[in-house]
């Protein structure tokens, strides 16, 4: 009865759908106003179903009903309760499940709290919101029904698969998500916009927190997944351009963008149109991303659920969405009145010279991951890696980060240079001492040697705002920017010195030889068999001393998995504040050695924790839009109360 | 700036079309060498058996075209194209082989078992052979003519119908 239950409440959400974007568009028509006023019920109606349906399944999960085609392929019941319960995301069908529920949810929200927009808007916006939704009802109805029967219920599940029962695995969907549904919010608040041509600072406002949630996501799940390719995949390296990894950084390029571009509309109603723009490639980015990883028409190192027919599915909602929007923002954006005017010397400026910076990064990352596409069609192969992005990348990325330690300095509207001479003076010493000092002590590579200079300069310029201000009473949106752009300059730094200073042995080692690597000393103790629960390795006993300090043991092992056979290699890691030893077991050597892969990566950790101070920068820029959203709110409530009672 | 606007749609439709071209046709997996045509790089492999000689480029440019396998011990397709290997050396085809990444004892075992069709073993223990002649995996098969040019690559294990095109391919190059 559950699986019915969910099935019929996932209908009904998908009818909901249907007459919420009947009623939206009625709205903007006169006469429409009886439709219209059923968009708001419909919406929050449509949130506590499709919240229904998920529940359902995530209780199906729970019991193991193996009469459910889903839980028979992806559960079992011997599995702990939390790997049961993440199983109901961890397959397409839940997952896409689980992107309708949290999109109408978003949708629900909005419908029931916000007011700031004029009334037509809310309902293009939430019709737009329901049109995006009814896409992905009709992919999971069609053809990804998630309560599909059985007719023979299994005695067992098949999902026991302990390599998949990891809580990062379970958290990763939900994650990318939560950052995708958040830009669906922003893109529909931009169709909204487009549809009545009312783009105003209050419009960028309500579409801010919205924008920054996703982008908080975003931030977190690249940051977690460059860590995991460093640590699962043994090869040392913490990025390397993959179509898949390129297909997360797209979207957050692109919400990295809107995010300041609302911020300047919000502020200064300028630049109008390009927000709009930015909201729907914002989308945009997160459905290419998601058809280049489903549909596996790239070839990429983690080429995994892939199924082409599905991929033919969000290729058409794709060309739906994104092409309607752009028809509608071609045909619109001409109409749209100009924005207020700034001198290029001033905090739009800046913001100006970011957005181009970030959109030319974007569309050299698209141009890149989509060149082997383009040249297959005629018959050359081709394989797009660092030589192109590195230092393509580099040239809007050097000069974005000149730009970003001196941007938040300047006032709104115009500024002069006689007023930021000190401060940029102060930050160019600091950059060029920098420079000097790394390159006639170290002598590094150019571009790393720019990536520590800049580092350094962002690093000043960050914490900048806050001189001469009340720590206290400056607003945590302040604090956020602060703390994410300090986190970027971090990030950079760590970035830098590991490419700059990193030192690699590959040796083949006899049991008892010892090893330098930069200031380690290790030794190779012994290799010895171990066995897990569905594995067995060869572990090697290193013993690591720095600089001659305390022995620490590490422990990197080859691994075999039996079922399915499967080699991997599980590194070890020692981790100091200045960088970790990265130590790999390769396979057996001739004469009994071992061969063995040590790293030495100075700051190398920076990069993540530069990741998560940008994550936290965001979430309190959040935290401090709501709360004063909040606060606003009830000041205003508070003053219809005293005017009422005056009136009375 | 309303021509940008337009340019950018056309962008964008253009980039659906491709995905929707490169979604609707068969996918090749396959790595083809960008060698065939050309002469082999030069090299010089020890042997990787006790009973059969090394393989170097000279061997490979001594007027007689020749079969050249890449292959492994450690490689189930390898032992599965064995029998199609040996109906090519009974039909008169001429067989060299280099064994990647191996050791002695695991190859001579290998060919104990599965029989061997080669008349020379190089040992290459870092790939740098098989890269150097465009070959991604194992088993690979290149026909070589008589002056040392690659004329054809075979990828993945010899199915009984591949066995005809090898010959036919040999012909062509000469034999």
């Amino acid at each position: 009865m559950i699986a019915e239950f969910g099935l019929a409440a996932l209908w009904l959400a998908a009818a909901l759908a249907g007459l919420q974007l009947l009623g939206g568009f009625a709205g903007l028509r006169p006469g429409g106003e009886r439709l219209a006023a059923l968009v708001r019920p419909a919406a929050v109606l449509q949130a506590l179903l499709c919240a229904l349906a998920f529940v359902a399944l995530l209780w199906l999960f729970a019991r193991t009903d193996l009469s459910v085609a889903l839980v028979a392929k992806n559960s079992h019941s011997m599995k702990p309760l939390i790997f049961k319960l993440s199983g109901a995301w961890g397959n397409h069908e839940g997952s896409m499940l689980l992107w309708v529920s949290v999109m109408a949810l978003a949708g629900g929200l909005i419908a029931l709290i916000e007011r700031r927009l004029p009334e037509r808007t809310m309902l293009a916006t939430l019709g737009a919101q329901a049109f995006v939704g009814l896409g992905f009802y009709a992919f999971l109805l069609v053809s990804s029904n998630p309560f599909e029967r059985l007719p023979q219920p299994p005695a067992e599940g098949l999902g026991l698969n302990p390599l998949l029962q990891d809580i990062g695995l379970a958290m990763h969907p939900p994650t990318l998500y939560f950052g995708y549904v958040g830009l669906s919010v922003a893109f529909s608040f931009a169709v909204g916009a487009l549809l009545t041509r009312q783009v105003t600072p209050e419009f960028a406002k309500v579409m801010r927190p919205w924008i920054l949630g996703a982008w908080i996501f975003l931030t977190l799940g690249i940051t977690a997944g460059s860590y995991w390719a460093y640590y699962e995949l043994g090869w040392g390296g913490w990025w390397f351009w993959d179509p898949v990894e390129n297909a997360s950084l797209m979207p957050w390029l692109a919400a990295t963008a809107l995010l300041h571009s609302a911020s300047v509309l919000a502020a200064r109603d300028a630049l109008r149109t390009w927000t709009i723009l930015l909201g729907v490639v914002a989308f945009s980015m997160s459905m290419v991303g998601t058809f280049l990883v489903r549909s596996g028409i790239l070839t990429s190192v983690h080429a995994f659920a892939v199924d082409p027919e599905r991929g033919a599915f969000i290729l058409a909602l794709l060309a739906i969405y994104i092409g309607g929007a752009l028809v509608l923002f071609t045909l619109r954006a001409g109409t749209i009145a100009e924005g207020e005017r700034f001198a290029m010397l001033s905090r739009e400026g800046a913001l100006v010279v970011n957005n181009v910076a970030l959109s030319a990064i974007l569309g050299i990352v698209l141009l890149g991951t989509l060149y082997p596409l383009l040249t297959e069609a005629f018959d050359v192969r081709v394989s797009v890696g660092p030589p192109y992005f590195n230092p393509v990348g580099a040239i809007f990325f050097l000069p974005m980060l000149v730009v970003l330690a001196i941007g938040p300095l300047l006032r709104w509207r115009r500024d002069s240079f006689e007023r930021v001479q000190k401060p940029v003076v102060a930050i160019a010493v600091v950059a060029l001492a920098v420079l000097a000092g790394v390159h006639f002590i170290a002598g590094v590579a150019l571009l790393p040697l720019l990536g520590m200079a800049l580092a350094a300069a962002v690093a000043v310029g960050s914490v900048m705002p806050l001189a001469g201000r009340s720590l206290r009473r400056l607003p945590l949106a302040v604090w956020g920017m602060v703390i994410a752009h300090f986190g970027v300059a971090v990030a950079l730094f760590g970035m830098a010195a590991d490419t700059a200073f990193q030192q690699e042995r590959l040796v083949a080692a006899r049991v008892g030889e010892t090893i330098t690597d930069g200031p380690w000393t290790i030794t190779l103790a012994a290799v010895e068999p171990v066995a897990g629960p569905n594995w067995t390795a060869l572990e090697a006993r290193l013993e690591a001393s720095y600089k001659g300090g305390e022995v620490q043991l590490a422990r990197p092992q080859a691994r075999s998995f039996w079922t399915p056979p499967q080699e991997t290699s599980e590194v070890a890691l020692l981790t100091r504040w200045n960088g970790q030893l990265y130590a790999a077991l390769g396979g057996e050597a001739e004469g009994e050695r071992w061969q063995l892969r040590l790293w030495w990566k100075p700051f190398v950790t920076w990069i993540w924790y530069g990741g998560i101070l940008i994550g936290l920068g965001g979430l309190l820029a959040l935290i401090g839009r709501v709360a004063s959203d909040l606060r606003r709110r009830s000041a205003r409530a508070q003053i219809a109360v005293r005017r009422g009672e005056v009136a009375a | 700036m309303s021509w940008l606007r337009w340019a950018l749609l056309a962008a964008v439709f253009a980039g659906l079309g491709l995905f929707a071209w490169q979604l609707s046709r068969e996918k090749d997996e396959f790595v083809h060498s960008t060698m065939i045509g050309k002469p082999i790089p030069p090299f010089d492999l020890p042997a990787a058996v006790a009973d059969r000689p090394g393989l170097s480029s000279r061997d490979l440019a001594d007027g007689r075209p020749k079969l050249l396998n890449v292959f492994a011990s450690w490689c189930v397709p390898c032992a599965a194209e064995a029998p199609n290997l040996a109906r090519l050396e009974a039909s008169g085809a001429e067989i060299v082989a280099v064994a990647i990444r191996d050791r002695p004892e695991d190859v001579a075992a290998f060919l104990e078992r599965y029989g061997n069709p080669f008349t020379r073993i190089g040992k290459d223990d870092i790939s740098a052979v098989q890269l150097s002649i465009g070959s991604s995996g194992v088993p690979e098969t290149f026909v070589i003519d008589g002056k040392g040019v690659i004329r054809h690559q075979h990828i993945g294990d010899i199915r009984d119908g591949d066995v005809p095109v090898l010959l036919e391919k040999l012909r062509e190059a000469g034999a």
